[in-house]
């Protein structure tokens, strides 16, 4: 099966035909934002140093270092997702007030995004947590930073990448969510589970 | 040797183990990822531990941190009354750590409280964390060094439970955590559990259980039989690698516990990663090192 690669800037017909489940990969422009940038955006209704209309931000923090003899360029050491769920609280303004259609991180995300998913066509994927010399070798160029004073993690690093992934869909334009599903399965084993260890642990008394 | 002397090299092993520590996996956990690899059936999981074991590679191969979450350094010290740099080991472990952060590099992780600045050394109020135990009659130490990355550390949660809630309290406590927040922690997990009489106590047995090797059990028979059953228990739920389900859901379950109070139970709940970035190292009075978690590294 041949690789599905998506290239930014991307246009709603391109996420229109993934379902969750589907593996993808990006070319183009990947922008991370995390925790800070959410805040200064949503809550603190600060501007945006980088357009993301129609790009993919990065629920990342990453190693970044600066190369020796340059004012302000870096070249990535290591780039792992984080945890997305952090950031639900104001994913689904986040979606609208940006334009972004792709958002790459770990883990689920919730109701609101998917929700905003929907409404706003984009998605939500996962990259494989911890695999963070993977994902740096798909970048090809860290072209600038902004918001460094937020330090290293929650910065805006603009990264340019090559064929980043796999990424696998978690969040499709329909509101489907993978993770949601997977944890109504979880939960009904989990009670039977829970259910059977209780009988032996009458340790009282 | 002048105590400068010993110091320095104190100084210079800690900060290479730290960094060795950060890119490559502990012997007993790349053996427990290896064969929770073979056993999974489906296309989604296999990509996922291809993708792991890949990165493993890439880091070995790039010397770089496996996980770019180098987390907060958490250093659990096990020293003799006997080492000679006994007054010294504190401001050893601070400047280790500043050494680290550009050596490895290992990301910026502490930020001030109220402040709210990232300080860019990892060094800040109290961090890297430093636990303490003295060990009588002895001139060495024994230094665990832990990652406590983010992401692991988001499910971490304690509770004083009323004794009547019993021991099925700490089982569903355990299990609604690692099916709600758990998932989202970098699956196959390994799960410290701390029972006491107070909230603090739990908590901090809980990290205890994570630095146990894997495959060790708990000596008190009804614990290690209760962690098995644990074990097996969320092993069927079938989180999988990464939370998009698969065969397993954990490397193990390691309990801790001190003697309660009658009218309370405590439980505390820690995660560790798949990237469980757990590493120990014992240093004699001559500055001789052996690296125990990972036999024979060249740090």
């Amino acid at each position: 099966m041949s690789k599905r690669i998506l290239t930014t800037p991307i246009k709603d017909a391109d996420l229109e035909s993934l379902h969750i489940g589907d593996i993808i990969y990006l070319n183009g422009y990947l922008i991370t934002g995390r925790d800070d940038v959410h805040q200064r955006l949503i809550k603190q209704n600060k501007e945006l140093p980088v357009d993301l209309a129609g790009l993919a931000v990065f629920h990342a923090g990453p190693i970044m270092q600066k190369i020796e003899g340059t004012e302000d360029k870096y070249r990535v050491i290591s780039i792992g997702p984080t945890t997305s769920m952090r950031m639900e609280k104001y994913e689904k303004d986040f979606i609208p007030r940006t334009g972004v259609k792709i958002i790459v991180g770990k883990g689920g995300m919730g109701a609101d995004t998917a929700q905003a998913c929907k409404e706003h066509k984009a998605i939500h994927t996962v990259f494989p947590g911890g695999c963070a010399v993977l994902a740096a070798k798909c970048v090809e160029e860290v072209e600038r930073v902004e918001w460094l004073d937020l330090g290293m993690p929650e910065a805006m690093w603009v990264m340019r990448v090559k064929e980043f992934g796999p990424l696998i869909v978690s969040i499709d334009t329909l509101g489907n969510n993978l993770f949601e599903n997977n944890k109504k399965q979880f939960n009904l084993r989990k009670d039977l589970m829970v259910e059977d260890i209780c009988q032996y642990v009458d340790y009282l008394g | 040797m002048t105590k400068e002397e010993m110091r320095e090299k104190f100084i210079d092993i800690i900060a290479r183990f730290t960094v060795y520590s950060g890119k490559h996996l502990p012997d007993d956990v790349h053996a427990k990822l290896t064969e929770l690899r073979k056993v999974e059936t489906s296309d989604m999981a296999k990509i996922i531990y291809d993708a792991m074991f890949d990165n493993l590679e890439m880091a070995k191969d790039l010397d770089r941190p496996c996980c770019q979450d180098t987390g907060v350094l958490q250093y659990f010290v096990q020293v003799g009354t006997g080492f000679p740099l006994i007054d010294d080991i504190e401001y050893c472990l601070q400047e280790a750590v500043k050494r680290a952060t550009v050596l490895g590099p290992l990301r910026h992780n502490a930020v001030e409280i109220f402040d709210e600045k990232n300080t860019g050394n990892n060094v800040g109020t109290r961090i890297p964390w430093i636990d303490w135990e003295v060990i009588p009659h002895s001139d060495e130490v024994k230094i665990y060094v832990y990652m406590a990355g983010g992401g692991c550390s988001l499910p971490g949660t304690a509770k004083v439970l009323m004794p009547l809630e019993g021991y099925e309290g700490i089982v569903k406590f355990v299990f609604d955590q690692v099916t709600s927040y758990g998932i989202n922690a970098c699956p196959p997990l390994l799960i410290g559990i701390g029972i006491g009489g107070s909230v603090e106590v739990a908590a901090k047995l809980s990290k205890k259980a994570l630095l146990r090797p894997l495959g060790t059990h708990n000596p008190n028979p009804l614990a290690a039989e209760l962690e098995s059953k644990i074990e097996a228990g969320l092993n069927a739920i079938h989180i999988g690698p990464g939370g998009l389900s698969g065969e397993n859901s954990v490397m193990g379950v390691h309990i801790e516990q001190a003697a309660r109070h009658p009218a309370t139970l405590a439980v505390g709940l820690s995660t560790g990663c798949w990237a469980h970035r757990r590493a120990v190292i014992k240093i004699n009075a001559a500055m001789e090192y052996e690296t125990i978690s990972h036999k024979g590294a060249k740090i």
